[in-house]
C-alpha cells in the first residue's frame, strides 16, 4: 500500500482530513436513512397527515422521502466514495489510479512533444533566410507569434508605444537571424538612463540636438549648445554622430523609428520625458516557453516580416 | 412614508423600508449590470473614464444586485416571517431600524468607493476594511434581532423557514468575517491576512458559500413560507425539509475548492470540492422538491396568478441551476468551463431565474399586506413583468451557454502541427453576437423592474388613500 501515499501533509493532517471527510459523507449518509420512514400511513387517496403543528396558518404534511430523489442521494454518495479510492482526495492517500494533475500535464506534454516535436525539429535544419521563404512553416511561424507575441507586437507586428514595430528596416538589437534567435532566447532588457541630474537647461538643449540629429529641430540655437552635453553624455552608447549602437540596444536617433512617443504626444515632448525620466524596455525570454525548435521557426517569421515587399 | 399602516402587534415599518429598497435596488443593480454589459459590446462606453470602466463598474453591479437587491429582499422577508410564524414582534424595533439604516450605510459607500477603485481585490468582498467592520457590526445586530425574536417565540416549533434564514445569518458573519480580516495601510488600503494559495482557497471557501448561503439557504427560506401562503397549500413534506436543510448547510461548506481547478491548489483539495459538489446535487433538489410538489393540487391557480409563477419559474431554474452547478464541479467539465461565459450563464440562471424571480414573487405578496391592501395595483402589469423576466433569463442564458462553449472550444483547438488554432481576440470577437443577446435580456429584466416600480408605486399610493379618515357624511 505504500505506493498509494504521498507525503504532502503530516501524519496528522492527513488523518484530520480523512476523519471529516468520510464523518460529513456519512453524517449525511446516516441523515438520509434516519428520515427515511414516516409513521403516518396514507389514506385511501394516498395523502398523508400534517405534522399537527402550523405556522402563520402554513401546515406540513409528513410526505415519505420521494423514492427517485433517495436513490440519486445515494448514488451521489456511492460515486464520491468510489472517486475517492480511485483518486486524491483523502489526505496523503494518492488514490489507485495514481492521478495527479501535474502527471496529467506531463503526460500530455510529453505526447505533443513525441506528435509535434518531428514537425519543428525538420524546420530547425532550416537555416533562417531559407526556412522565412517557406509558406507553409510561416503559416504554422505566424499562429506561434499570435498566440505568443502579438499581445505586445500586435497582430500585425507593428508594435505600439513602448514595443518595437517588427516590419521596419530599424533594429535595436540587429536584424541578423543570429540576433533575433538571441533576442527571442534570452529576452532584452533595454536601459535608458534618466539625466535629470543635468539640470532643465541642459535637458532643453540636449533634446533639441537630439531632435536635429533625425531634423526635427524646434530651436536651432539650443540643438548647437546641448552638442557639448551630447557628446560627452549620451555618445558612449548612442554614439557621436547618434546612430546607436545595436550591441547595447542604443537606438539610431537619426532616423524617424520613435519607441516612446505617445499618441498624441509632440516629440519634443516625448525626448524630454526619455531624458528625464529614462525608459526601460523589457522583451521576456521565450525559449523556456516555447522550446529552441520554435525560437527558430519564429525567428525565420520576424526576419520575414521586415523582407516583405 | 405613513404611519397609517402599523400593526398592532408586529413591526412591519423597517418591513417596509427594506421591501421598497429592494425594488429600488434591483432597479440600480440590474441597470448597471446593462451598462457593463453593453461595454462588452460596444467598448467606447467605458468613457475613456477610470470610473466609468469596466472594472470598476462590474464588482459595483455585483455589489448593487447580490448586497443591496438581494440584501433588502432578505431583511425584508426574513423580518415578516420571523414575526408572522413566531408570533411575536421583532426583539428590538431600534436595532432593527439600525440594520436598515447600517445596511444603506454599507450600500452607498460600494457606490462612492468602487468607482473611485478602492478595493480589496477579493470577489464580491471588494468593500474596503472601514466598511467591511460597518457591515459586520450591521450583520450582528441582524444576526441579534433575528435570533432574537426567534428566542420570544409564542409557538412551540420553529418554522423551516426560520431555520434557513438563521443559518444563512449566522454562517454569513462567519464567512465575511474571516475572508475580510485583513491588515490596514491606510483608510482606504488593506492587505488580506492570507497569502497565495490559502488566500485564494479562503475567498473561494467565502465566495461558494455566498452562493450557498446568501443566495440559496436565505432564499431557501423566503420559498418556504411565501410558496405555501401564495399557493394556499401545505408544505409537501416536513421530513423532506430536514434533511435537506441539514445535509445542505453540511455539505455546501466543502464545495470552494471546485472554483480553483487545476490551479496551485493542492490535488486532495480539488477532488474534495468536487466529490461533495456532487453530494451536494440532491439535497439541492430537496428544496425544489419541496416547493413544487406544494403546489400539487394548485396548479389551476397558475392561469389566473401571476405571482404564483413567479415562484414556480423560480423553483424550475434553481433545480436547472442546482444541477448545472455539480455538473460544472466535475473536473473534466469544468477543464472546458471555466473561464469562459458558462460560468456567468450559470451564476445567472442562478440569480435571476432563481434569487430575483423569487424575490419578486415574494414582493409580489408582500408589498400589498404591508400597504393595507389585497392585492397589488395591477394584476396584468405582474403578468407582463412575469413574461419580461422569464424571456430575459432564457435570453440571459442562453447566449452565454453558446459563447461558453463555443470559447471553451476555440481555446482547445489546436493545428495539425499543434500550433493553437485561435487567438485569444478572435475567441472574443466571436463572442460579439451573444454578448448583444444577454444584453436584451437584461434589457428585458430592467423594462420588467421599472414596470414593477410603477405598480409598487400605485400600490402604495392607493394603500395611503384607502386609509385616509373617510369624510363624516352623517
Amino acid at each position: 500500500m505504500n505506493n498509494f501515499w504521498g507525503d504532502s501533509l503530516s501524519s496528522f493532517w492527513s488523518a484530520w482530513i480523512i476523519v471529516i471527510t468520510l464523518g460529513t459523507i456519512g453524517i449525511a449518509f446516516w441523515l438520509l436513512f434516519a428520515n427515511r420512514q414516516t409513521d403516518k400511513t396514507p389514506d385511501a387517496e394516498g395523502n398523508v397527515g400534517t405534522t399537527g403543528h402550523a405556522a402563520d396558518g402554513i401546515e406540513e404534511y409528513d410526505n415519505p422521502l420521494p423514492r427517485w430523489w433517495f436513490q440519486l442521494y445515494v448514488g451521489t454518495v456511492i460515486f464520491s466514495l468510489g472517486y475517492l479510492v480511485l483518486y486524491p482526495g483523502l489526505g496523503n492517500f494518492t488514490g489507485l489510479l495514481g492521478w495527479s494533475q501535474e502527471g496529467q500535464w506531463e503526460e500530455e506534454v510529453t505526447r505533443a512533444e513525441e506528435r509535434f516535436g518531428p514537425i519543428f525539429a525538420q524546420y530547425q535544419e532550416v537555416p533562417i533566410p531559407e526556412l522565412s521563404q517557406d509558406n507553409e512553416a510561416m503559416r504554422v511561424a505566424e499562429r506561434i507569434f499570435l498566440n505568443n507575441c502579438a499581445i505586445c507586437h500586435g497582430s500585425n507586428a507593428k508594435g505600439g508605444y513602448g514595443f518595437p514595430n517588427l516590419t521596419d528596416d530599424a533594429w535595436l538589437y540587429g536584424g541578423a537571424p543570429e540576433n533575433i534567435v538571441q533576442t527571442l532566447t534570452n529576452g532584452r532588457n533595454g536601459l535608458m538612463p534618466s539625466w535629470q541630474q543635468l539640470g532643465s537647461e541642459n535637458i532643453e538643449n540636449v533634446a533639441q540636438h537630439v531632435l536635429s540629429l533625425s531634423g526635427n529641430a524646434e530651436d536651432p540655437q539650443r540643438a548647437e549648445k546641448g552638442a557639448s552635453v551630447f557628446a560627452s553624455v549620451c555618445a558612449a552608447c548612442h554614439t557621436p554622430d547618434g546612430t546607436g549602437n545595436q550591441a547595447l540596444g542604443a537606438p539610431n536617433l537619426t532616423d524617424d523609428t520613435w519607441l516612446y512617443q505617445a499618441p498624441g504626444q509632440s516629440l519634443g515632448d516625448s525626448v524630454r520625458q526619455t531624458l528625464r525620466n529614462g525608459r526601460n524596455g523589457h522583451m521576456p525570454a521565450q525559449a523556456a516557453y516555447i522550446g529552441e525548435d520554435k525560437v527558430h521557426l519564429v525567428a525565420a517569421y520576424v526576419y520575414s516580416l521586415s523582407r516583405e515587399d | 412614508m405613513s404611519t397609517a399602516f402599523e400593526h398592532p402587534t408586529y413591526n412591519y415599518k423597517v418591513v417596509r423600508q427594506f421591501a421598497i429598497m429592494t425594488v429600488v435596488w434591483g432597479i440600480v443593480g440590474m441597470a448597471l449590470g446593462v451598462i457593463i454589459a453593453s461595454q462588452l459590446v460596444w467598448p467606447e462606453l467605458n468613457l475613456g473614464l477610470p470610473w466609468t470602466s469596466f472594472g470598476r463598474l462590474r464588482p459595483l453591479h455585483t455589489n448593487a444586485v447580490i448586497f443591496a437587491f438581494g440584501g433588502s429582499a432578505l431583511f425584508a422577508t426574513s423580518y415578516y416571517v420571523v414575526q408572522r410564524t413566531c408570533q411575536v414582534r421583532l426583539f428590538s424595533d431600534k436595532l432593527a431600524a439600525f440594520t436598515f439604516w447600517g445596511w444603506q450605510a454599507v450600500i452607498l459607500s460600494a457606490v462612492v468607493t468602487l468607482p473611485l477603485g478602492y478595493t480589496s481585490t477579493k470577489e464580491y468582498a471588494e468593500l474596503e476594511w472601514p466598511i467591511d467592520i460597518l457591515l459586520a457590526v450591521v450583520w450582528i445586530s441582524y444576526a441579534i434581532v433575528f435570533l432574537g425574536t426567534i428566542k420570544l417565540r409564542k409557538t412551540s416549533h420553529i418554522y423551516v423557514a426560520n431555520w434557513f434564514f438563521a443559518a444563512f445569518i449566522i454562517t454569513v458573519a462567519v464567512l465575511h468575517i474571516v475572508n475580510s480580516a485583513s491588515i490596514p495601510v491606510s483608510s482606504t488600503f488593506s492587505v488580506s491576512i492570507y497569502a497565495g494559495a490559502i488566500d485564494a482557497m479562503v475567498q473561494w471557501w467565502y465566495g461558494h458559500n455566498a452562493v450557498g448561503f446568501f443566495l440559496t439557504a436565505g432564499f431557501l427560506g423566503m420559498m418556504y413560507y411565501f410558496v405555501p401562503k401564495q399557493a394556499e397549500r401545505p408544505v409537501y413534506s416536513y421530513r423532506l425539509s430536514i434533511v435537506h436543510f441539514w445535509a445542505l448547510i453540511m455539505v455546501y461548506m466543502w464545495a470552494g475548492p471546485h472554483h480553483l481547478h487545476y490551479t496551485a491548489l493542492p490535488n486532495w483539495t480539488q477532488s474534495l470540492g468536487m466529490v461533495l459538489s456532487i453530494i451536494l446535487l440532491a439535497p439541492s433538489w430537496g428544496g425544489m422538491i419541496n416547493g413544487m410538489m406544494t403546489l400539487s393540487g394548485a396548479w389551476h391557480k397558475l392561469r389566473t396568478d401571476p405571482t404564483l409563477r413567479f415562484m414556480v419559474v423560480a423553483l424550475s431554474f434553481y433545480g436547472m441551476s442546482t444541477f448545472e452547478g455539480p455538473m460544472m464541479a466535475v473536473k473534466t467539465v469544468n477543464a472546458l468551463s471555466h473561464y469562459t461565459d458558462w460560468t456567468i450563464g450559470h451564476v445567472h440562471a442562478g440569480a435571476l431565474g432563481w434569487v430575483a424571480m423569487i424575490t419578486i414573487g415574494s414582493m409580489y405578496h408582500l408589498i400589498p399586506r404591508l400597504f393595507g391592501r389585497t392585492e397589488m395595483h395591477s394584476v396584468n402589469l405582474i403578468a407582463v413583468h412575469f413574461w419580461l423576466a422569464t424571456i430575459g433569463t432564457v435570453l440571459y442564458i442562453a447566449a452565454m451557454w453558446v459563447n461558453g462553449i463555443l470559447q471553451g472550444l476555440m481555446w482547445r483547438a489546436v493545428n495539425p502541427d499543434g500550433t493553437l488554432m485561435y487567438t485569444f481576440v478572435e475567441s472574443v470577437e466571436a463572442s460579439g453576437p451573444g454578448y448583444i443577446v444577454r444584453l436584451i435580456g437584461g434589457l428585458c429584466w430592467v423594462t420588467g423592474m421599472l414596470i414593477m416600480a410603477f405598480n409598487v408605486f400605485m400600490t402604495v399610493r392607493r394603500g395611503e388613500g384607502a386609509r385616509q379618515p373617510l369624510p363624516q357624511t352623517a
